[in-house]
């Protein structure tokens, strides 16, 4: 399944024109699981209950994964790791907000879009919840609402940030673990983060999604994590599928092609 | 906290009780602080700490009398500071025996009352000033906690400065501790010798001029039969190094509710009257003379009682109080006992209560055998419960679990409920008391809704009706409440009382009616007017000082400029203790507050906890009372000794120096003395409050394994506030118990699966988590598992649930009266617990296998 | 949280303790040992696309290729099969606008489909294309029928079958532009898939609605059609790997069995009966048409169990950075 990184992105990619692009840095090395952040999101955005009041035992992550109604959520990954101890990994997600967006660039009605700030957002009043988007997303992200029938994401409070205020899962969250800002500041301050963690003995410390280079031309929002993405349930190498797309639209025309020569070849040599 | 080399979070759950505050922890460890996190369970604070060390619960006392040990016998401890700054050289009566002595016990016990007599704790030759007091203190097992230390004389009669003296505290501490060995807390805590060394090691390395350690702790440590000395180990540990009044030192006291520290400033308890005076006993104080002779220490800031008393009295009956009624003494009421929640439980269900008012409280969940209390609460005439939503307190009668198992039926409960709709914080402005002592005021953001109303509200206008219907009486039981000033101005539609006047009143106002500045200014003539001497200042010069909010940016690092702390506005307390004897920083990295020769007074980062002009060498002359009666170098000035109390002549029920008790319901026997639990702990006997089999007896492992009862960050401790609310109920929608995956096995626990919990008081079910969390310890060769139960649920809301609470004996702390809710034993068993009445029939079998009493209710 | 319409399980038990996936070892993509997840939760979500989706891509196949098959019929001047062609293909075109709107989580706007032209979505082009395609197939099945308009509806049908064969492949696009993998991974060979079944499905109507006498070329197309289905199906799993594992389990393994067979089997016949046994034409027939939904279904099912397992993504995105950390490597050594 070779990828071939280079190709271009069609539109929706970021291009840089509309300004200072702002995004998350999520520092989880300093991040309490307190949930602050899954909150303040839906009292912000109005967002509802997210299904049956069950318990997941999946540790004390309650909320599973992000989705139509719920656009934080807070991962916890407990680990036994022999002399080392105990350790307990928590890390909030959140939409990537990617450069090459798949979602964006897979809906038909341009309900969704790029803002001023390089975020991506669904507009509620142009989405006819076609779905597209649902699967094309390499995070698993953004998802239909089905009692609403339309698609819903983080919006990188999208309303709050016109207003010049920050994200209200970034106030919110009590550790900054979560942290608002410029990417490329943003970018600066993880690298000098990790280099501290490295010198500090934390040798796990990574980053994740800041390298504009990736599969998704680099994220609005990435990670400073403690272990490998699949733990705590990201894509370890995420693309955008519509990096293939050039190859996808060949194939289907070299598919129609062969499906007229099919019927053509049907009559040659024809008797009754 | 930023500012700590080394912070110890023992007893506290910080990082999911106070995420908040815990942003200075990250802080301080982002600057290179060492984090250490001692607690039975792994939680959200240990995954953040250097160190997690799991112990058992209910041991501290071991594991910090130990480290107290490691820092004596290791010459660790600060002698500059230790010397001088605390009472280390005083020596103690010779009547005075320890639990070396007596095998656990005090000298001063009485076994009839289970009280102690104070006398022999006291100062040589310090006579028995303290002790009228402490006398019939201790017949009614009531104390003035705030009033410490001995009302005797101000500089102690005889000290040793070399703490060679055999009988000085010095040398009585060495000899209390010296049982307390690494190998002891092997044997007890269940915590590796290494690892205790390496804790002791790392308090110890960042002590001292150069480096300061604190403390958090909160309910971890209080919820225990003998948690005030928990509390208290820490404190003698902390003077040991020199780590009080210094900044990045303390203890500091994670406090609970919003403002719980100003709801015991200005108390909502019965033994105390605003700013820790105590409340008047029927017994002893005919008159205020002999209150204020009873109560005015000879040295430090309470040598001022008669000042903060009648200006309070001045507060409350204004005009109506004069020199001649003893400014309207008598007017206030007297405790005749103990009048707390649990005593007042139990009078209920003995039918000697018959109304009451739960203002934002719901016992029914939240309170230790909340089973008890709302069999309690079915045998009242009324109760009136203002909430937010209709918590179990309020519907017990109709839908509470003993209707389900027939225990109760709603036709026979003749309780009158009234439930009235409470305003939220977001809903009324006022003030709220941090646990840092800080006043912080709070705008208010909407109007409440419909009937929606504040306390102020209904407090104010239910006293306008209740002094309407007394207005005719010319009964002198009525002139009390007539005789108040009852005059707030009022606003608005619903005519609310103005918080803000009520702050004025608190703050108080001189002969000139303007508002005082700081309680030095405070008479004893009746000129001045103070609702709460300690928040004197707070609305210095007509200004509201609690809602300043200057940004952290814009002012010093220590902010003096955002809210007001109480007293005069100190954010460190005793902070004289920041520079050495002579006035000088111990260290330029922790200087904070030091004197100044030039000037002539204190000067510093904060505001000097200490009188501004008094220098560092001032000796008392001749008849000196109050705070002039200290030397320029004792910087406690609340104590009368100016000293930190290693040990503490009066003031604690249980001895003046900490001691090893097992909490009640324990699988084992003390290692240390004969005196297995605290001899003054407070125990209600009766059924449906039955105790467990003590170790050792042949039953005691019908219920063999120790729970703990703890908080969440996603609930709200009863669950009013939170089990209602679909953004927090659906992040812990379920009851749970948490459990190691080797008693998981050993008891066939399924992850995820049900468990029943049962002990003599009730058995309720919970959803298993099995996680590596919760480790086996290994105390006196055996295994013991520990139980996690989250206390949040109850039969209501959105997400519903046993209450762990129904688990919990009632088994009180004798100086706080706190439920021992932190350490206790159960049985634990697979599947979900029988409905109806075969519930208590399943509590029952297990209370006869144990060999218990029989409760009334089972014939 | 998204309920799962056509009975596959969505995330929407996302708080299920006993959710399976979790600990449960299947497939063998990576050692158990090495392969790690959180919770063996999906990592990307599964379509929310309900059962119209696969009827939608075999009306709309059928009809494509109808409306080609059409087309040609009329140039060698085929009429009789020209009308059944064409009857089939506007049928078919009718069918798949009520289908794709009905999957909306918004029937009412299904016209902002047309809000704009965006080439990065096979959805927005396919849109566009049956917004053609589909007028063009209907008006010239209906002029042919009434006989009115014969000048328009020539243009039609010339319009129906040079569109046809894109309505009929652009799908095969329009699932490989996603982040499933065996839909991705699969998205050089899916719209051949979908071209032969379509091919073979459209032979496969207007044999049964032509005297044989004039069903010659919807007989050779059934064959050709099925073998193109046949052989592109077999080349993409072959591809795919273990990636292709959905494809060999549970529902979308049976349905993928079946479709082979009915198609095999239905093209046999059709060869076998050629014009005189018209029982077993018939019969092949209907096996062919039976067979090509099969695959259709099998495709859209694979999709689901593809996205629902961890062990899909981390898999070949681990095996990808492994490649080029090595590759790395190899640029260092020079
Ligand atoms: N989110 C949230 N925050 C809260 C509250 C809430 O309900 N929810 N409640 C507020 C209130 S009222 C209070 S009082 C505070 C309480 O704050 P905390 O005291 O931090 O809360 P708890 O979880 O009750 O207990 C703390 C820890 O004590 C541990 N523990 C139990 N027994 C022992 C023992 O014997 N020794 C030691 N060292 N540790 C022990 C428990 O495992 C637990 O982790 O929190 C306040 N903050
Ligand atoms: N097993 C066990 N038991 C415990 C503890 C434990 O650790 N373990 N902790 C103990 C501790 S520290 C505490 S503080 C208690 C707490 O126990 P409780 O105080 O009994 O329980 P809460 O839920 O805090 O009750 C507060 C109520 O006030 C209501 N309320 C909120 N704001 C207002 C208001 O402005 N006005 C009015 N009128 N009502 C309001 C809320 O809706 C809520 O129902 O639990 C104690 N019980
Ligand atoms: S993470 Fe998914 S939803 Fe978010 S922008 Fe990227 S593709 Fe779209
Ligand atoms: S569901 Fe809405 S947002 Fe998603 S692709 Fe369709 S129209 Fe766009
Ligand atoms: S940025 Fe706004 S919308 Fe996005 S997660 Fe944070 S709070 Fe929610
Ligand atoms: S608010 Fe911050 S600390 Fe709390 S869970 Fe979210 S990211 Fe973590
Ligand atoms: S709930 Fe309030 S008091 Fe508790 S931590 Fe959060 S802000 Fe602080
Ligand atoms: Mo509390």
């Amino acid at each position: 399944m070779k990828v071939d990184l280079p190709t271009p992105t069609f539109g929706g990619g970021y291009d840089g024109q509309a300004g200072p692009r702002m995004g998350f840095f999520t520092d989880t090395s300093i991040c309490i699981g307190c949930k602050a952040c899954e909150v303040a999101c839906k009292e912000w955005n109005l967002v509802p209950q997210d299904g049956p009041l069950r318990l997941t035992g999946d540790s004390y992550d309650n909320t599973g994964a992000l989705g139509a109604s719920t656009w934080r959520h807070v991962a916890f990954v407990e680990q036994q790791r022999g002399d080392e101890g105990l350790r307990w990994l928590m890390s909030s997600d959140v939409c990537k907000h990617c450069s090459s967006a798949a979602c964006l660039e897979v809906c038909p009605t341009g309900a969704l879009f790029r803002t001023e700030f390089g975020t991506v957002v669904v507009q509620p009043d142009i989405c006819n919840g076609c779905g597209y988007c649902v699967p094309a997303c390499p995070f698993g992200v953004i998802d239909r609402r089905e009692e609403d029938g339309r698609a819903f994401k983080c919006t990188l409070c999208y309303d709050r940030l016109r207003d010049g205020l920050e994200p209200a899962c970034a106030k919110a969250c009590p550790t900054d673990s979560i942290q608002f800002g410029e990417l490329d500041e943003l970018r600066g301050r993880a690298e000098r983060r990790v280099a501290t963690l490295r010198g500090a003995g934390v040798g796990e410390a990574r980053l994740y999604l800041e390298d504009e280079a990736d599969g998704i031309g680099g994220a609005g929002a990435f990670f400073l994590l403690l272990d490998e993405p699949e733990v705590y349930g990201f894509p370890p190498d995420p693309v955008s599928t519509t990096r293939d797309l050039p190859r996808l639209w060949r194939a289907a025309a070299l598919a129609a092609g062969t499906l007229l020569a099919a019927v053509a070849t049907a009559f040659v040599g024809q008797r009754r | 906290m930023a500012n700590s080399d080394c912070i110890l979070i023992q007893g506290s759950n910080m990082a999911e009780c106070h995420p908040v505050a815990f942003q200075w922890v990250v802080e301080a460890k982002q600057r290179g602080a060492k984090v250490i996190h001692v607690d039975p369970r792994f939680t959200r604070t240990s995954a953040l700490a250097d160190l997690h060390v799991p112990l058992r619960a209910g041991t501290d006392i071991v594991f910090l009398g130990a480290i107290v040990n490691h820092v004596l016998e290791n010459e660790r401890w600060f002698r500059d500071y230790v010397v001088r700054y605390t009472n280390a050289a005083v020596i103690i009566s010779e009547d005075f025996a320890d639990t070396e002595d007596l095998d656990g016990l005090f000298s001063g016990f009485d076994p009839e009352q289970g009280t102690y007599d104070d006398t022999s704790w006291q100062y040589a030759g310090a006579g028995d000033g303290g002790h009228a007091e402490g006398e019939h203190e201790s017949e009614t097992g009531q104390h003035f906690g705030a009033l410490g230390a001995p009302t005797g004389v101000a500089e102690p009669p005889e000290q040793d400065e070399t703490l060679q003296h055999p009988r000085c505290v010095f040398q009585l501490l060495r000899r209390h501790f010296r049982r307390y060995t690494p190998e002891l807390v092997e044997r007890v805590c269940g915590v590796p010798a290494s690892q205790f060394l390496q804790v002791a090691e790392l308090l110890c390395e960042n002590s001292g001029r150069e480096r300061t350690t604190s403390f958090a702790y909160a309910v971890g440590w209080t919820q225990h039969s003998v948690g005030a000395q928990y509390i208290r180990t820490a404190a003698i540990l902390q003077l040991l190094l020199g780590n009080i009044g210094r900044p990045g030192g303390g203890i500091m006291a994670l406090r609970g509710h919003a403002s719980i520290q100003g709801s015991t400033d200005i108390p909502t308890l019965y033994n105390l009257l605003p700013g820790y005076i105590p409340m008047a006993h029927a017994e002893g104080y005919p008159d205020l003379a002999t209150y204020i002779e009873q109560h005015t220490k000879k040295g430090g800031f309470w040598g001022h009682m008669d000042t903060y008393l009648i200006s309070l009295l001045k507060a409350w009956w204004g005009e109506k109080a004069t020199a001649d009624n003893d400014w309207c003494y008598d007017y206030l009421p007297r405790i005749s006992g103990d009048h707390s929640t649990y005593r007042t439980a139990m009078d209920m269900l003995d039918g000697k209560v018959r109304g009451f008012f739960l203002l934002g409280e719901n016992p029914a969940v939240g309170s230790a055998n909340a089973r008890l209390h709302r069999l309690a609460m079915a045998k009242l005439d009324w109760l009136v419960v203002r909430d937010l939503v209709e918590i179990e307190s309020a519907s017990f009668w109709r839908d509470g679990p003993e209707i389900e198992t027939g225990e109760l039926r709603t036709e026979d409960i003749a309780t009158e409920v009234f439930l009235l709709p409470a305003a939220s914080h977001v809903e009324k402005e006022g003030s709220f008391t941090n646990t840092q002592r800080l006043l912080q005021w709070r705008e208010k953001a909407l109007d409440p809704k419909g009937d929606c109303r504040s306390e102020l509200w209904f407090m104010y206008h239910l006293g306008g009706i209740i002094r309407e219907r007394l207005a005719a009486s010319d009964d002198p039981k009525d002139r009390p409440v007539l005789d108040l000033t009852w005059d707030y101005p009022t606003s608005g539609p619903h005519a609310d009382p103005d918080a803000e006047a009520v702050l004025r009143e608190i703050n108080g106002w001189g002969p000139d009616g303007r508002a005082l500045s700081a309680f030095t200014e405070l008479k004893a003539d009746g000129s001045t007017v103070c609702g709460c001497w300690i928040y004197c200042g707070c609305y210095a010069g007509e200004v509201n000082q609690v809602a300043r909010r200057k940004p952290r940016d814009q002012q010093s690092w220590v902010a003096p400029e955002w809210g007001w702390a109480w007293p005069a506005n100190r954010r460190i307390l005793y902070n004289r203790a920041s520079a050495d004897p002579d006035g000088r920083p111990w260290s330029e990295r922790k200087r904070y507050v030091w004197w100044d020769e030039q000037a002539g007074e204190w000067t510093g980062e904060d505001v000097p906890d200490f009188p501004r002009t008094k220098p560092p060498h001032y000796q008392p002359p001749e008849g000196a009372t109050a705070e002039d009666a200290n030397r320029g170098d004792e910087p406690f000035i609340m104590q009368v000794d100016g000293r930190g109390a290693l040990f503490v002549p009066s003031g604690l029920q249980d001895g003046p120096f900490p001691a090893h008790y097992e909490p009640r319901e324990t699988p084992f026997t003390n290692p240390l003395y004969g005196q297995q639990q605290n001899p003054t702990r407070q125990e209600y006997g009766r059924p449906g409050n039955r105790y467990h089999p003590r170790p050792g007896d042949p039953e005691a492992d019908t219920y063999p394994y120790v729970f703990t009862t703890y908080r969440l960050t996603e609930h709200h401790t009863a669950g009013g506030m939170s089990r209602f609310q679909p953004y927090l109920a659906e992040l812990q929608p379920e009851m749970f118990c948490e459990v190691s995956p080797a008693l998981a096995a050993e008891r066939g626990l399924v992850h995820g699966g049900w468990a029943t919990i049962v002990t003599a008081r009730a058995a309720i079910e919970a959803r298993v988590l099995v996680t590596d969390r919760i480790r086996p310890l290994t105390v006196e060769g055996r295994t013991v598992h520990q139980v996690g139960l989250p206390y949040h649920w109850g039969s209501r809301g959105l997400a519903t649930g046993d209450a762990a609470n129904d688990l919990l004996s009632i088994v009180l702390d004798p100086n706080v009266h706190i439920q021992e809710a932190k350490a206790a034993t159960c049985d634990i068993r697979p599947g979900r617990r029988p409905r109806g009445a075969a519930l208590p029939k399943l509590v029952a079998q297990y209370r006869m296998r144990a060999g218990l009493e029989a409760d009334a209710d089972e014939g | 949280m998204s309920r799962s319409p056509d009975g596959d399980r969505r995330d929407g038990d996302r708080r299920d303790p006993g959710r399976p996936g979790r600990s449960r070892v299947r497939g063998s993509m990576v050692p158990e040992a090495e392969f790690r997840s959180y919770y063996g939760r999906p990592i990307i979500k599964e379509p929310v696309w309900t059962w119209e989706i696969p009827w939608y891509l075999f009306a709309g196949g059928l009809a494509g290729a109808s409306a080609s098959l059409g087309l040609g019929s009329r140039l060698s001047g085929n009429d009789r099969l020209a009308r059944a062609a064409f009857t089939v293909a506007g049928a078919g075109a009718a069918v798949s606008v009520p289908l794709l709107a009905s999957d909306l989580g918004r029937p009412e706007r299904f016209l902002y489909m047309l809000r704009m032209f965006k080439v990065t979505s096979p959805l927005s082009v396919g849109s566009w294309i049956l917004a053609a395609m589909g007028p063009s197939a209907v008006g010239a099945a209906v002029s042919d029928r009434l006989g009115i308009f014969p000048r328009l509806g020539r243009v039609a049908e010339v319009a129906a079958g040079l569109l046809g064969p894109a309505l009929a492949t652009y799908t095969g696009a329009l699932f490989a532009d996603t982040a499933v993998p065996v839909w991705h991974e699969g998205g050089r060979e899916l719209p051949f898939v979908f071209a032969g079944g379509a091919a073979a499905s459209a032979g496969a109507a207007a044999l049964l609605l032509t005297p044989p006498a004039d069903a010659g070329p919807a007989r050779r197309l059934v064959v050709s059609g099925a073998l193109l289905e046949l052989g592109a199906a077999q080349a993409m799993e072959r591809r795919l790997g273990e990636l292709g594992e959905p494809y060999h389990q549970g529902p979308a393994g049976r349905l993928a069995r079946l479709a082979k067979a009915c198609t095999a089997a239905g093209a046999g016949l059709v060869a076998a009966g050629g014009r005189r046994r018209r029982g077993l034409t018939a019969a092949g027939a209907a096996l062919v048409l039976a067979g090509s939904a099969c695959e259709r279904w099998a495709v859209y099912k694979a999709g689901f169990q593809s996205a629902r397992d961890p062990r899909y993504i981390v898999g070949p995105q681990r095996a990808r950075l492994a490649a080029r950390a090595a590759a790395a490597a190899e640029q260092v050594k020079q």
